[in-house]
């Protein structure tokens, strides 16, 4: 084929069986090229300056005036069908040689790097950002306060009288010198006692944070933790706004088959108080009550410290901690992987809860 | 409060199924809260039964021991062995081999058959030793885990028994008993008591309820008694310390006989150990109705009983043999020899009653709950009779106590009561509460029937009268802790049952959401996880040497810093005033488990004490502060700004196999403090800084525009990292973010977006080495004018073609005009601005 055509005889450009036999032996030859090289090869053969088609289509300068039209017509049909069938099998080809690439391009997916480290955030502080979401959806707001306080907002204000045992209940840390009657918050109330102070009635404030007593760590008990509190003074409430409150919250943060219990109880800064358990179905060891927090309705001499009058409005109050929340929901069966700060508590958790 | 359930059921309705659990599940509704069982029957199991030793035959052994090889009968004579199994005899007399010696034929005892199992799982079998087939063991009060006596074999007659053989000795000594421990509120002094239990336990579950005071019959008046004078010249708030004193005499008890089992296994079930009969009867009245009283030997008294403060410098001994100094605030029970007990707290060594006592003085006082508070924590002497008294007692029942006290010695140690006594002081007035009609309804949210109201109340003893406008309620005399219509509603909400209250949801008004604050924090520490940090946290007690070096930049000029005057650990007694000592201390943690490359973070308040520290004085309760003292509490407070720090070590991301990570570098550290000023929107200058912290040659201060200097990062220093156990070249950075939350802007100003085309042009300069970078930066904007709209360094290059000490910094600069195509020239002529500044500033020379 394309090896026998240097030096064949010239075809005749009016001869349309020789044409069409140079037009065939072209196709043929292109529509055997298996790669865009082999094409490149054929083009040149059948179309070149030295092609059979070529060489005839020159000859037609030396025709007869009469037979120049017929033949220039013949040669340039057979042209263009070469052209085209030319420009088909580059089309196939072309196509491919991409899809040959792409494929030796193919890649172990599974092997592929991690580039760039995975963060997390402490459980507890994503917690914190969901139990405040939930209150500041239902229009409460956040307040926040100093760890290191005046023992009047932590125990006075909040009506621990001075020699009352209660006072002594919370295990403080007091700062040197004990003169100057500072001390880290044991609860997070007396953030309470700030926004009574510095708010106008009606109040509704969520007071998350950190609070400090001074137990040794164990798997139980850590000297830093964290609470949440919540305050609502308003006109009119009553412990059944209270509970509403509560079951409310309850039920955002485990399902709406959440149940709160309320049982009597003792704080020297509501009256009354309750202790408050929830039901959790899916605790450890089979469904149970457990200890969630304590609230109340806010005692009138906390009201009368913060200069709110204690006959025109009323208020409650309630208190849980962030650690216990987060031992029976999450099931973290000690308190030191929470603050001991290993990698692995916080990365298992990731950005969720 | 530790409840036998026997005791219980002497004046409540007690099931006689009912265990400690089902007791503690009703005390539960009125608000007690369960804390443990304590039920000898857990650890014992019979058959356990009284067993005579018919005979006796010492048996000396090779090891030097002798023991006693002992018939025991467990049946009486003529009557059959019911119990059946391996190792008892069907005769009705076991054969025991049996160590201890303080016993002899024919006495009775305790004799623990095979199939029983005592405290600690041990069973008993029968089984060979010594020779013999031991199928039992006479048992001691020790083995049977109902006391330390280490004498050896109870012998029941020592003990003022003698029972019939075979009876049940788990039934004769109360081991069937069982006792709820129940958490009492520190309002709720009465229930330190079987008469305030069983008050609440008839509220809790609607039965009736017979009084422990009403069975005592006590004379209504005492006269003729022991002399005893109330004489305080100091009461504290105005209250006088003791307000009530009753003495009674009885004459000819023997101290020496035994306390009978029924008290002893009720004693040992509420927690108290017995000592001697009149202590025991002493404590258990106490325990009965809630009245800590105290026997003297009356013999060891001289004198008038004075009840008075102590004067500076005087000592007493108390029961417990130590000798303590007085302090002038501290009520005292004295005589002529002087203090022979702190009031409601200890009694003095002196004239506590022994073995050789006849004849005892019996008090029963009521003494000022903060008078007692303060003495017992003056001298850390927490006592079963402190407890009650600084949470209230009852005046009216000290007469009654006494009087059971008095009849109890009567009955169990042979005395004869004088008919004579001493009861002085004055009753206090009764409390009486205005409950105002609809008032408990409202703060409790149920609408309350007169009939709930009044029968609420006067179930706790107090007597109601209704007026026109609600109640008028007289608060029991054992309640303290009623003072107020809301103390009332609380009782009436308690008695109805707290399940009873509906749940609405009240309404909030609009608020604002997150303060912009709490929306900054949020998002910055979001940011640090989202860039792969991992947010840890660590405690805030640091030594004095982490503050002075963490806590500011300049070695010597150690920032003050808050201790604490009770930490935990007195070497960890400061407050942090930096992060990175506790985060630095975290990362060692970390990397000592095993985790090498790490990037950790902590959000938390760092303590800085300015020069005011406090107030002198706090103000009272219940009233609002005037604007000034406030002022004056707010100022106290110390300055506890919130910061952010971080540490990075080892690389940068994990190894795989077609990824090599990157070491982390104290670039890193200076990029987390920009990431966080990015994210607030703040400019963040970074200069060359030097602080003890961190390595001298990489450390950037941090600063806001206006100058101010909010942090510290890069490179720590490696003798720290040595000292720490970190790793060398960890990077560290500290930003105090409450300084950049400031700093951000309210609202920021939109710029111009120009259409027109950049125009880029790049210079390199050779500067001497020790010339920062960034300031020939700050040189070149400052030059280039405003058309320029960005630089920044591409390259730095130190090395051939540039002399010693000098380095080539290569910077990118972009123009672009707002109203033109700028050309090249006016861009060349910019750039040749830029250099002229930065040639004049640093001598910078163009490659």
């Amino acid at each position: 084929m394309t090896d026998t055509l240097p030096g064949a005889a010239i075809p005749n450009p009016l001869d349309e069986a020789a044409i069409n036999a140079a037009v065939e032996d072209a196709v043929a030859a292109i529509a055997a090229a298996s790669s865009l090289d082999e094409l490149k090869a054929v083009r040149l053969a059948h179309t070149g300056e030295k092609s059979p088609l070529s060489l005839a289509n020159r000859e037609i300068g030396g025709l007869a005036k009469e037979h120049k039209a017929a033949a220039g017509k013949l040669m340039g049909s057979s042209r263009g069908r070469v052209n085209q069938a030319l420009a088909a099998r580059t089309q196939v080809l072309e196509a491919e040689n991409d899809a040959r690439i792409l494929i030796e391009e193919t890649v172990d997916v599974t092997a592929a790097p991690r580039r760039r480290r995975a963060g997390a955030r402490h459980p507890l502080s994503t917690l914190q950002d969901r139990v405040s979401d939930i209150f500041v959806g239902m229009g409460w707001e956040i307040a926040e306060g100093p760890e290191v306080e005046s023992e009047w907002f932590n125990f006075d204000a909040l009506n621990f009288k001075p020699d009352h045992p209660a006072r002594e209940m919370q295990d403080t840390f007091f700062v040197e010198p004990p003169e100057a009657h500072l001390l880290m918050r044991t609860h997070t109330s007396p953030v309470q006692v700030r926004s009574m102070l510095e708010r106008e009635v009606p109040i509704y404030v969520l007071c998350p944070g950190k609070v400090f007593r001074t137990d040794e760590l164990d798997a139980t008990h850590t000297p830093v933790f964290h609470q949440f509190e919540g305050l609502a003074i308003d006109k009119d409430l009553s412990m059944a706004d209270l509970r509403g409150t509560l079951e409310h919250f309850a039920r955002q943060m485990f399902g709406d088959e959440a149940s709160i219990r309320l049982r009597p109880n003792y704080f020297p800064f509501t009256e009354p108080s309750a202790e408050l358990d929830i039901w959790h179905p899916g605790a450890k060891g089979g469904p149970r009550w457990i200890e969630w927090g304590g609230c109340g309705m806010v005692n009138p001499n906390v009201l009368r410290a913060a200069g709110i009058d204690p006959d025109v409005y009323s208020g409650f109050a309630f208190g849980m901690g962030i650690e216990r929340t987060l031992m029976f929901r999450n099931e973290v069966g000690d308190m030191r992987d929470m603050i001991e700060g290993d990698v692995r508590f916080s990365e298992h958790f990731g950005m969720e809860i | 409060m530790r409840i036998p359930l026997s005791w219980l059921r002497e004046f409540a309705q007690v099931p006689a199924e009912a265990t400690a659990e089902d007791v503690m599940a009703d005390l539960v509704k009125v608000g007690f809260e369960e804390e443990d069982v304590h039920r000898p029957t857990d650890e014992l199991k019979g058959p356990i039964v009284v067993g005579q030793v018919l005979s006796l035959v010492k048996e000396p052994q090779t090891n030097g021991k002798t023991i006693n090889w002992c018939q025991v009968r467990v049946v009486p004579e003529g009557q059959e062995q019911t119990l059946t199994g391996k190792g008892i005899d069907p005769s009705g007399v076991q054969g025991i081999i049996c160590g201890a010696h303080n016993f002899v034929e024919g006495d009775k005892v305790v004799v623990t058959l095979p199939g029983a199992v005592l405290p600690g799982n041990f069973q008993i079998s029968a089984r060979k030793t010594y020779g013999h087939l031991s199928a039992g063991m006479i048992a001691s009060v020790r083995e049977l885990g109902i006391g330390d006596d280490h004498d050896g074999i109870l012998v029941l007659s020592r003990i003022g028994l003698d029972p019939e053989i075979g009876t049940d000795a788990m039934e004769l000594l109360g081991l069937y008993d069982q006792a709820a421990e129940i958490n009492v509120t520190p309002d709720r002094g009465y229930a330190f008591s079987i008469r305030g239990v069983a008050r609440e336990y008839a509220h809790a579950t609607g039965t009736s309820f017979v009084d422990p005071a009403s069975k005592v019959n006590a004379p209504a008046s005492l006269q003729g008694g022991y002399g005893v004078k109330l004489n305080d010249d100091a009461p504290i708030y105005g209250k006088p310390g003791c307000d009530r004193f009753v003495a009674r005499t009885v004459r000819g008890v023997d101290a020496t006989r035994p306390t009978p089992p029924w008290m002893s296994s009720r004693l040992r079930l509420a927690g108290i150990r017995s000592i001697s009969l009149p202590v025991d009867i002493s404590n258990y009245v106490m325990l009965e109705l809630g009245q800590p009283n105290h026997c003297y030997d009356l013999d060891k008294l001289s004198g008038d009983i004075v009840v008075r403060r102590a004067v500076a410098g005087e000592k007493i001994t108390t029961l417990d043999d130590k000798e303590r100094t007085l302090d002038v605030e501290d009520l005292l029970i004295t005589d002529d020899s002087g203090a022979i007990g702190i009031a409601g707290v200890m009694g003095g060594a002196h004239t506590e009653v022994s073995d050789s006592t006849t004849n005892i003085l019996v008090e029963a006082a009521h003494f000022d709950e903060v008078s007692i508070a303060r003495s017992r924590r003056r001298h850390k002497l927490p006592s079963e009779a402190s407890k009650r008294f600084e949470r209230g007692v009852d005046w009216h029942v000290a007469n009654i106590a006494a009087q059971r006290v008095v009849d109890l010695l009567v009955e169990l140690a042979g005395g004869t009561a004088d008919q004579t006594g001493t009861d002085v002081g004055t009753a206090p007035d009764a409390v009486v509460i205005e409950l105002p009609e609809g008032f408990a309804s409202a703060r409790i949210g149920i609408d309350f029937t007169e009939e709930q109201i009044t029968t609420s109340l006067e179930d706790l003893g107090a007597v109601v009268e209704k007026t026109s406008s609600g109640y008028r309620v007289t608060a029991p005399s054992w309640r303290n802790d009623l003072e107020t219509k809301e103390d009332l509603s609380e009782e009436i909400a308690r008695l109805v049952g707290y399940d009873n209250i509906p749940a609405t949801l009240p309404v909030a008004p609009p608020g604002r959401g997150l303060s912009r604050t709490q929306q900054q924090k949020r998002r910055v520490v979001q940011a640090l996880a989202d860039a792969g940090l991992t947010d840890v946290l660590s405690y805030p007690f640091v030594t004095k040497a982490a503050n002075d070096t963490f806590g500011i930049a300049e070695e010597g000029a150690a920032r003050p810093a808050l201790k604490l005057a009770n930490p935990i650990s007195e070497e960890h007694g400061f407050l942090r005033t930096s992060i990175l000592p506790g985060l630095i201390e975290v990362a060692r943690r970390n990397h000592s488990r095993g985790f090498r490359d790490l990037a950790l973070y902590e959000a938390g308040s760092v303590f800085l004490p300015g020069e005011k520290l406090g107030t002198e004085s706090i103000p009272p309760l219940g009233v609002k502060p005037s604007d000034e003292v406030l002022d004056a509490l707010y100022d106290g407070v110390p300055h506890q700004p919130l910061h952010i720090a971080a540490v990075l070590t080892g690389h940068d991301s994990p190894a795989a196999a077609t990824h090599k990570p990157r070491a982390w570098d104290w670039a890193d550290a200076v990029d987390v403090a920009r990431l966080i000023a990015d994210v607030l929107g703040v400019e963040l200058v970074v200069s060359q800084g030097s602080h003890q912290a961190f390595h001298p040659g990489r450390a950037a201060q941090l600063a806001l525009r206006n100058g101010d200097v909010v942090g510290y990062a890069g490179e720590l220093h490696p003798k720290l990292l040595a000292a720490h156990d970190m790793p060398a070249r960890s990077v560290a950075v500290e930003v105090d973010v409450e300084a950049l939350f400031d700093a951000a802007a309210d609202v920021i100003v939109a710029k111009h977006i120009s259409g027109f085309p950049v125009a880029t042009q790049d210079v390199a300069l050779v500067v001497p080495q020790d010339v920062p970078a960034d300031q020939v930066l700050s040189a070149l904007r400052e030059g280039a004018g405003e058309l320029l709209e960005d630089v920044a360094l591409f390259d730095v290059y130190v090395g051939p073609g540039i002399d010693d000490g000098k380095k080539s910094l290569a910077f990118g600069l972009r123009f672009r005009a707002d109203d033109r195509t700028l050309t090249a020239d006016e861009a060349s002529e910019a750039r040749a601005a830029a250099v002229a500044v930065a040639a004049e500033r640093f001598g910078a020379v163009q490659r």
